[in-house]
């Protein structure tokens, strides 16, 4: 028995395919065996047709973007000269790997004039991670393998790292395996999800709808968790789900007559500033009696979501600040909506109410 | 107080300046045996530890091995060193004290290079194969220059402790500083003899600062030692 055994697996051309399992499952081996750091005893792996056996190990692995769990940046080199790591392997001309580097350290949102003569040891771990990300970009790899590329980083990071990958790979659609033992990762990121059980035997090679609603077996089904439609939400973004509107007040207004006084009036108003953006609550009562409406009467303590955080992360946030409201803003930071945990538990009611009842595996 | 003017007075007298006993022509040769020594153990323990780090194999047997180097006393060593310095026809002074020295500086350098590339973050070298780097390139490019600040830093101690024991060369008729503690105690002139351990000391602490400017020019900044601990997550 070797540490994978059996295992056979199509991914797509431009999807996120995820391998995922229990620690010793054999899925960091399936990954390593992609870009030959470690070698096959048996069987053959193939990218676009091509046995990757007859390719030589260094030539494979140039065009193959690499992140791991702890980056592994080189603590010697600049952020700019570890980005530019493969490029300069690949002998590109220097103005190229110079317009290259600022150009994704741009896409991962760090400023290249500040960042560029930088060393790792002065980032903190989230840009360290994303400046990992960029390093394996760096030669536009036709496949990227990432191996819980998001693992060392604290839970809010990591949810923005995710976003940010998915948004980056919906322009780039690369041809990513990404290897996790987190399911919530793995439904979250995956086109397609493996689940792999010890000894590298495929569990289970599905869209992670599919594994939600139809767990192939009772590992599967153990695996994914009693919460599976809690789960769900992660397939569905704030964008997708009908949201609410506050009553709204722009700073520096004075508040509309039929707000004042009436005995309708809501409790709370959200204030915006005049881009539309939005600032935090005021208290209704006190606005109405003192007329000003001013960002430092404001409560802040609701979180911003975007259009595409999945339902999951924003009832995680919700949750863990203790609020009930999240306010809702398009990319541009301005106002678009509120989205409460009564919104969430609708959405949450519906997908289990569409789940069928786990058949039991003889 | 009398005896340290004594001292000063005989390093300023320009007598002491010239000639084949005069301080220049003895720093010179101190510096020459010391220079050759620490060489010598460089060319000899730098590729063996650093390709044993690399490999990752037989590290503790080798350290153990060069360690025996420490154990044996430099005194001891000169005089096993002049039977062979004899048999080879190098005579006495200079040679015998070369043989002596390079054990001395072996152990530092060996056990230095070979730990500090053998503990390379395997990440690091992880994702530099995972990326396409050669063995070579991984050794020379990742390595090697992460390695740089302790590999320095075991150099630097094998040239300190040679240079403090080259002084042991004047025993066997050898040139160098140790010529004034020798003489001194011979000829009970304790000015002589005090100045010239005053020297030894001064010139090795010259060559610790030497190393120190050496590791600031040859290693990266993101690699020193004052950046270690990292900046804040």
């Amino acid at each position: 028995m070797g540490a994978v055994n059996d295992l056979s697996l199509l991914v797509p051309p431009g999807e996120i395919c995820v391998l995922v399992g229990p620690s010793g499952c054999g899925k960091t081996t399936t990954l390593k065996m992609i870009n030959r750091l470690i070698e096959p005893s048996s069987g053959e792996i193939l990218i676009d047709g091509q046995p990757i056996s007859r390719i030589p190990p260094t030539k494979l692995r140039r065009r193959i973007g690499y992140v791991i769990q702890h980056i592994g940046l080189f603590p010697h080199r600049t952020i700019a000269d570890n980005i530019a790591t493969v490029p300069r392997l690949l002998n590109w001309p220097e103005d190229r790997v110079r317009r290259r580097v600022d150009e994704l350290l741009h896409v991962i949102g760090l400023d290249p004039a500040v960042v560029r003569g930088r060393y790792p040891a002065e980032l903190s771990g989230g840009e360290r991670q994303r400046v990992g990300v960029a390093r394996a970009m760096a030669a536009e790899p036709p496949v990227m393998l990432m191996d819980e590329p998001f693992g060392a980083v604290d839970p809010i990071a990591r949810a923005r790292l995710q976003n940010e990958f998915l948004r980056l790979h919906q322009e780039l659609r690369t041809t990513v395996v990404f290897v996790t033992h987190d399911i919530d990762e793995a439904i979250k990121m995956g086109d397609r999800v493996a689940v792999m059980q010890s000894g590298g035997l495929l569990a289970q090679y599905a869209p992670p709808e599919e594994l939600l609603t139809r767990p192939a077996n009772d590992f599967v089904a153990r695996f994914v968790g009693a919460d599976r439609g809690l789960k769900r939400l992660a397939l569905t973004t704030v964008g997708e789900i009908e949201l609410g509107q506050a009553p709204i007040v722009v700073e520096g207004q004075p508040l509309g007559p039929e707000g004042a006084g009436a005995p309708t009036m809501p409790a709370y108003h959200l204030l915006l500033d005049d881009g539309r953006r939005p600032i935090g609550w005021l208290n209704s009562r006190r606005m109405a009696a003192t007329g000003k409406t001013s960002r430092d009467q404001a409560d802040e303590s609701s979180p911003f979501v975007q259009r595409d955080t999945n339902l999951h992360d924003a009832l995680s946030m919700l949750l863990g600040l203790a609020v009930q409201t999240a306010i809702v803003v398009d990319d541009q930071g301005r106002y678009s909506g509120v989205i409460t945990l009564e919104d969430i538990a609708r959405a949450l009611r519906s997908a289990i109410e569409s789940a069928p009842v786990p058949t039991p595996v003889p | 107080m009398a005896f340290l003017a004594a001292v000063a007075a005989w390093l300023t007298d320009p007598l002491h300046w010239q000639g084949s006993d005069g301080i220049p022509t003895r720093v010179m040769e101190h510096l020459e045996l010391s220079a050759a020594a620490t060489a010598i153990a460089v060319l000899l323990a730098l590729p063996l530890g650093i390709y044993l780090g690399h490999s990752r194999r037989f590290g503790f047997s080798a350290v153990n091995a060069a360690n025996v180097g420490r154990a044996l006393p430099s005194l001891a060593l000169i005089a096993l060193a002049l039977p062979v310095s004899f048999a080879l026809g190098l005579g006495l002074g200079f040679w015998p004290t070369l043989i002596a020295l390079v054990p001395l500086g072996i152990p530092p350098i060996l056990t230095n290079s070979l730990t500090s590339v053998r503990e390379v973050d395997r990440d690091v070298v992880d994702a530099a194969r995972g990326m396409g780097l050669s063995g070579w390139q991984l050794l020379f490019q990742i390595e090697i220059p992460i390695a740089a600040p302790i590999v320095i830093a075991g150099v630097r101690n094998a040239a300190v402790a040679i240079v403090a024991t080259a002084t042991l060369g004047a025993v066997v008729a050898g040139g160098g500083l140790g010529r004034y503690i020798v003489d001194g105690l011979a000829r009970q002139e304790h000015e002589r003899l005090f100045a010239g351990a005053l020297l030894v000391a001064l010139l090795a602490i010259v060559t610790e600062l030497a190393f120190g400017v050496l590791e600031r020019l040859a290693v990266s900044p993101g690699v020193r030692r004052e950046l270690q601990p990292g900046a804040p997550d």
